[in-house]
């Protein structure tokens, strides 16, 4: 990684901070539990990168260390996707609740 | 292959742009189901498109690998309770930690350079910290082990001195090859097991009130660990890094949202070992609790004008929302104004309360904040508290107590309270609770769905 890597590299990593901080500024405490577990999901990212260690390893040592970690990266998605989406399902059938009492 | 894998990085600024829409969606109630699904889509087309990494091998261990994690992932994510959910957020956000801790092992053992070796030290470090943490934070509010903090005397030195240790085995590994390639067998696995050490060392004395605000930490910390990591590959994942970073800000605001809304601050939490001591100040609490029987607690609440609803824990673990509802259907059918104070931080996280009564079909219009209550506690009749017990603590005005500070529903300003509770027992913050020894205050003993029960029982033959 040369010098203008490195500062492109700071580049998008106070941008992407800056947007993290823009994003949930505003946000009700209502809807703090479910932005949790839904920034809880989006670092599930994570699986792709487990993939791709794992794809480049070579060692048995490196394989095994690999493969857990894709079993975690995965689960964190698909856990993550889950307890989100049930969540929010209550906001939503509240919110048709209300809508059919107006 | 080679004219596929042109596709990933287009597809991962697509994510990364859908992520960001995904978690602007979700931090408004009209949009936030749209949201997740939005982001759902986005890590699904990424995964995909991984696969077309140049130079990968070993398809078969991936795709068992996902099939593993992803299945039980979303087996216990489907089959588990509602009141379970914080719990679910720790133990899944511990697994991302887990995983960046390994991507980080995996990149350490094998040909780096200098510099992503350095990032994947750091993000190993604190993917691993996550990890154990994490699964503390898990144990503690499944049950699994006792939520009081848990300390010792010289805890923050011995914390401490296993962060300096684990930093300077991760020192000693940028150093390999070249000055201590013998060692290096040793210096990896005391680094990750030094790491782990600390994010257990670091949530054991947090006692469980204190837990969502911990939990959200650790996911920042995640988030950070997963966007380090994004850099310690010999070509930058920047799905990883932008996804992660911005996790990681959006977690350490929302961290300290949550710990304003508990009026807590970080440090206070993370070394306070809040709830591990009694308050020094002496008994302080005068009186006796005095209990009720269902049938006259159902006469008290048939003749308010007024009834005040405070849920809190207590409601959640025996699954009365369903029979609060019914209760306060019933009141409202007898003219009895019925409202819900929702504390902030009631139950395990907030808004925890917010989505089980929803889930119950409690209308939002009849949940009430703290500040938009609290003035009315002087004009009820009667505040019906079901299974709260730190946020209606009148100690908490009173200088020298452990809760002085934190905003609390004062309940205790009403013409009567009843309280129901399981037993006769402390509150999760371990604080005796002035407010069951007050003459305007009596205790309904028992579980709250069989409590509750009894007094709609109570009420239809009135």
């Amino acid at each position: 990684m040369d010098l203008t890597m490195f500062w492109i590299s700071v580049y998008i990593v106070v941008l992407a901070a800056f947007t993290g901080y823009v994003v949930i500024r505003r946000v009700p405490v209502v809807l703090h539990t479910p932005l949790m577990s839904g920034s809880n999901f989006i670092h599930g990212i994570v699986l792709v990168g487990a993939m791709v260690a794992l794809g480049h390893a070579t060692t048995d040592l490196e394989k095994i260390i690999g493969f857990v970690a894709v079993i975690l990266g995965a689960a964190n998605v698909t856990g993550g996707y889950v307890i989100t989406e049930r969540i929010l399902q209550m906001f939503d059938r509240s919110k048709k609740k209300q809508e059919k009492e107006a | 292959m080679v004219e596929f894998s042109s596709l990933i990085d287009p597809v991962y600024i697509a994510t990364v742009v859908i992520f960001i829409i995904g978690l602007q969606r979700m931090s408004h109630p009209s949009t936030a189901r749209s949201g997740i699904v939005w982001a759902g889509a986005a890590m699904l087309i990424a995964t995909i498109v991984t696969f077309l990494t140049p130079g990968l091998s070993s398809f078969a261990l991936m795709a068992i690998a996902i099939v593993i994690g992803g299945g039980l992932g979303y087996i216990a994510a489907k089959r588990v309770s509602m009141t379970d959910m914080p719990q679910m957020v720790a133990i899944y956000n511990g697994m991302g930690g887990g995983a960046a801790a390994g991507i980080a092992a995996v990149h350490l053992l094998g040909t780096t350079t200098a510099v992503t070796s350095v990032l994947a030290v750091v993000g190993g470090l604190i993917g691993a910290v996550s990890f154990s943490g994490s699964i503390i934070a898990f144990m503690k509010l499944q049950g699994w082990m006792r939520p009081r903090p848990i300390t010792f005397t010289g805890q923050q030195f011995v914390n401490m001195a296993v962060l300096a240790l684990a930093v300077a085995c991760g020192v000693l590994l940028l150093g390999h090859p070249a000055w201590v390639p013998a060692a290096f067998q040793f210096y990896l696995p005391a680094f990750f097991l030094l790491s782990l050490g600390f994010g257990l060392l670091m949530a054991l004395p947090i006692g469980g009130a204190d837990m969502p605000v911990v939990i959200s930490l650790f996911n920042a910390l995640t988030g950070i660990a997963v966007g380090l990591d994004g850099f310690s590959f010999p070509t930058p994942n920047y799905a990883m890094v932008i996804a992660g970073i911005i996790v990681g800000a959006a977690g350490s605001l929302l961290t300290l949202l949550m710990a304003r809304a508990m009026n807590r601050s970080i440090p206070n939490i993370l070394f306070g070992a809040f709830g591990a001591t009694e308050e020094e100040t002496g008994t302080g609490v005068q009186g006796s609790m005095k209990p009720i029987e269902a049938d006259d607690a159902a006469v008290m609440l048939a003749y308010s004008d007024t009834v005040i609803i405070v849920p809190g824990y207590g409601m959640a673990v025996a699954q009365a929302q369903q029979k609060v509802k019914e209760l306060a259907d019933l009141l409202e059918s007898r003219d009895v104004g019925v409202k819900f104070a929702i504390h902030p931080v009631a139950g395990r996280m907030p808004g925890h309360m917010n989505v089980l009564l929803a889930e119950a079909g409690i209308s939002y219009d009849r949940l009430y904040d703290r500040d938009e209550i609290n003035q009315e506690f002087p004009d009820t009749d009667l505040v019906l508290v079901i299974g709260a017990n730190d946020v209606v603590n009148p100690a908490a005005h009173r200088q020298g107590s452990p809760l002085y500070g934190m905003p609390v529903l004062d309940v205790e300003q009403a013409k009567n309270v009843i309280v129901l509770k399981r037993g006769a027992g402390k509150g999760f913050a371990g604080i005796e609770n002035d407010l069951f020894y007050r003459d305007n205050t009596r205790m309904l003993y028992g579980d709250a769905k069989e409590t509750i029960g009894l007094l709609i029982q109570a009420l239809k033959k009135l």
